[in-house]
């Protein structure tokens, strides 16, 4: 140690000693240096989730110091000469200018925007790890629910995001939105003037209380369900997958200081990165070329963000049932689709821990994870029921298929009509195999190519080089990990 | 009670006792099914510690790092010189992120000292300690008699400060009945987006025009209508309707009464032989719906007919409506107001 090296570590000794002190926070600080993590990929997916929340809370306070929320109609006469003189609402007005006169106002806006896409992306591949290695079995049951309810507000947030900005995209998303809430059966009328302060478009009020649900109500409900997932997650230690020296009651992995600090650091800071290059690159959501909102105005294919997509998708597939009993009209159509079908894939979701327990009889406490093909109906169930939902998502692009393909959109879906049904089954039952083949054979399903590498000879006959490296043997020398023949569900 | 009435009743004992025993036989058969196999587990030691001391690692991270702080430079550079170009502030902030990064990564893998540890868990549930807790919890009402009382008036309490938590809600918004309510009512004249008037003479064949009210609000739900002439072959309105479309014109509310979206897209016949009769659609969810046939749903999931607004012609030529609409527009909802004919 030089000279210099010997004077900051007595500067440092000595703050400490100072910090400690005061706070008496050695004992808490040294188990978090020792905490540790488990190494796999699939393990970022929630960091990215949560480090995207963080890039997302920044942005937006830069954001809320220049938008108005109102509604109250003005013309506009800034920069963007094509809508010079155009009656627009305060609100569209303040986007606008934040967008193309605001120094860095465009850049911030739209790595918000991305980051917003972003981290519901994040959540969704998040929740489809978990689910499928079995990691929302006990004690982590809590946990995943926590996660759902962060799922379920995250789109909500991020539709009352950009629906705060009032072009035409966003309005005739809230109108869609209005018609859903108007739809719940009995109290929808009610609930929906309640809501919106009057009859749609709403009244003055309206942007402000959206805002408000948009900056503070559900950003602070996430915040404090973030900490709580976070210190779920610490007290019961990650779980793991099988692997050497892991048990049941252990946990192998990286501690948290310094290797696992520094890398987790380079993941928000590249995280940040990305949706800064994304903001800054590539266009999203430019709200002047939709121009303001207006009720008696729409634009052929819109699209919302991409979250949106399965309730749109299914808001179209929907038949045009209504029922109506004695002129009262009980289920308005977009009931289905908009609030029905949602609130079923979330219902089966919260409800599939208990399903599952009910079914295998397996109270136990579980941390370490299944890896896919050990629960093979459990896998094809939920492959199944994510392509149940995706197809739901597709069809949200049918008129855009239509646009591109010339594919008519009615025949697209009188077909997903029944495809919706067909597909799932079938992907059931590949699924279920594909697991049952991948426990016996053991191989790694994106690394498992059983070829030869050959050469040509002059004569053009080929000689074989050598077998392919990820070639396995074709009678699986040990049992699969986790399984016992005849039992492979069970679950 | 006859005997007939007693036959069914033990018929009916008979089959619920079936079915208990039924029951009991599946729950009997699961509970015997073993549950699946766990996870298996692994004895080896996996405890490693690494030390790098790799200098060309920690060259690279000094390089990362000073790159990063240039291009950190550089985002105050473009907002001041370069006018804040979007693009240019992106690359750099994202570039100087991204750097900062790799650098972090680069030293975490391959500068700091790598290690792999075993921490293990305890158990969760401590049986000793739940009962200590509970019984701690519940000594806290030790000596207290009348503690169902005690608990039903704070029960009652809690739920009428909730109540009244929840009453000012009632405030945000006004009473449903303005949802029957539309702009339109006889004699209100047809105008365009700019105020100027329709004349019947400049509605052509083959086009649509949306018509706002005139003098009234037309940021309402209710304001927007699609307006169209159809030649006498295509329009079949029901009987009631007769006099609703003066030459042939009629109006209909632009709002889609499935989801509240302004229908903005109008098929109309151009080669007679091959194309269907003309129609609006909806571009948000498809709703199609024919104006010759008073707004009949031909495709789509919109579950009532598009409310048509009868026209009449003044003596100038101008477009006015003759009357309100004699349905709800806009959305379905528990007390809409559906069209009779």
């Amino acid at each position: 140690m030089n000279l210099l090296e010997r004077y900051a570590h007595r500067r440092f000794e000595r703050a400490s000693r100072s910090t400690e002190e005061r706070l008496g926070a050695w004992a808490a600080i040294k188990w978090a240096m020792r905490y540790v993590f488990p190494d796999h990929w699939s393990f970022l997916l929630g960091e990215i989730a949560l480090y995207s929340f963080i890039v997302l809370v920044g942005t937006g306070i830069y954001l809320t110091l220049y938008y108005v929320p109102s509604d109250s109609q003005v013309i506009y006469h800034g920069s963007y000469p094509l809508l010079y003189g155009a009656q627009m609402s305060e609100a569209y007005r303040s986007v606008l200018n934040l967008s193309l006169t605001v120094p860095a106002g465009l850049l911030f806006r739209q790595v918000h925007h991305w980051a917003a896409d972003v981290f519901i992306a994040a959540i969704v591949l998040h929740l489809m790890r978990v689910f499928f290695t079995g990691a929302y079995r006990k004690p982590r049951d809590l946990n995943y629910f926590i996660g759902l309810t962060m799922l379920m507000l995250a789109i909500l947030e991020g539709f009352a995001g950009y629906s705060l900005g009032d072009d035409l995209l966003s309005g005739m998303g809230l109108a869609i939105a209005y018609s859903v809430a108007m739809a719940i059966p009995f109290i929808g009328g009610q609930m929906a003037t309640l809501l919106w302060g009057g009859p749609f478009p709403g009244s003055d009020t309206f942007l402000a209380r959206l805002e408000v649900v948009h900056v503070l109500l559900i950003p602070v409900i996430l915040a404090v369900l973030i900490t709580f997932h976070l210190a779920i997650i610490m007290r019961q230690h990650h779980s793991q997958f099988p692997g050497p020296g892991r048990r049941e009651r252990n946990v192998v992995g990286t501690p948290m200081w310094p290797a696992y600090a520094l890398r987790s650091i380079g993941l928000l800071l590249a995280v940040a990165g990305v949706l800064f290059l994304l903001g800054g690159l590539i266009q999203i959501n430019p709200i002047w070329q939709w121009g303001p909102y207006h009720p008696y105005l729409s634009e052929n294919g819109a699209q919302p963000d991409w979250y949106i997509g399965w309730l749109i998708g299914a808001l179209r597939l929907m038949p045009n049932w209504e029922l109506v009993i004695a002129g009262r009209t009980v289920i308005p159509n977009p009931f289905w689709g908009g609030a029905a079908f949602p609130l079923f894939v979330f219902g089966v979701l919260f409800a599939w821990p208990a399903i599952e327990r009910r079914i295998t009889s397996d109270l136990r406490r579980h941390d370490l994870l299944d890896r896919p093909r050990d629960r093979p109906i459990r896998t094809a169930i939920g492959a199944a029921f994510l392509s149940w939902v995706v197809i739901v998502f597709a069809v949200g692009s049918t008129d855009r298929i239509f646009y591109r393909l010339g594919i008519s959109y009615t025949t697209q879906i009188h077909v997903w009509r029944v495809g919706i049904w067909v597909i799932p089954t079938v992907i059931f039952f590949i699924t279920r195999s594909a697991c049952r083949a991948l426990q016996l054979s053991g191989a790694h399903p994106l690394r498992a190519w059983q070829g030869n590498v050959v050469r040509r000879r002059k004569d053009g006959t080929l000689e074989v080089v050598a077998p392919s490296p990820d070639r396995i043997a074709p009678e699986p020398t040990e049992p699969p990990v986790g399984t016992v023949p005849g039992h492979e569900f069970d679950d | 009670m006859s005997s007939d009435d007693h036959g069914k009743v033990s018929q009916m004992a008979r089959i619920l006792g079936g079915l208990v025993a039924a029951r009991a036989a599946f729950r009997a058969a699961r509970s015997r099914r073993v549950p699946p196999p766990p996870a298996r587990e692994s004895d080896v030691d996996p405890r490693k510690r690494v030390i790098p001391s790799n200098r060309r690692a920690e060259g690279v991270v000094a390089l990362l790092l000073m790159v990063a702080a240039a291009l950190g430079f550089a985002f105050t550079v473009v907002y001041i010189a370069l006018s804040a170009n979007t693009q240019l502030l992106g690359i750099a902030i994202g570039g100087a992120l991204f750097l900062l990064a790799a650098a972090c990564i680069v030293a975490g893998k391959f500068v700091v000292p790598q290690e792999t540890d075993v921490e293990e868990r305890g158990p969760l549930l401590d049986e000793e300690e739940t009962e200590e807790v509970v019984g701690m919890i519940e000594a806290g009402g030790e000596g207290i008699s009348r503690r169902a009382m005690l608990v039903g008036a704070g029960g009652v309490a809690g739920a009428a400060l909730l109540t009244a938590a929840a009453t000012p809600l009632a405030s945000l918004g006004p009473t449903p009945h303005v949802l029957h309510e539309t702009p339109w009512a006889r004699g209100v004249r047809l105008v365009d987006d700019e105020g100027r008037p329709y004349l019947a003479s400049e509605i052509q064949n083959g086009s649509f025009y949306t018509a706002l009210p005139e003098g009234k609000n037309a940021e309402s739900f209710g304001a927007g209508l699609l307006v169209v002439r159809l030649p006498a072959e295509f329009i079949h309105l029901p009987a009631a309707r007769r006099d609703w479309a003066p030459e042939g014109i009629l109006a209909y509310s632009k709002i889609c009464p499935h989801a509240g979206c302004a229908i903005s897209l109008y098929r109309y016949p151009t080669y007679a032989p091959t194309s269907q009769e003309p129609a609006f659609t909806c571009p948000c969810h498809y709703s199609t719906f024919l104006p010759g046939e008073g707004g009949r749903l031909i495709f789509g999931p919109a579950g009532r007919a598009l409310p048509q607004l009868p026209l009449m012609i003044d003596a100038q030529g101008h477009l006015r409506a003759a009357g309100p609409f004699h349905e709800d527009i806009g959305p379905s909802w528990w007390g809409v107001h559906r069209s009779q004919s």
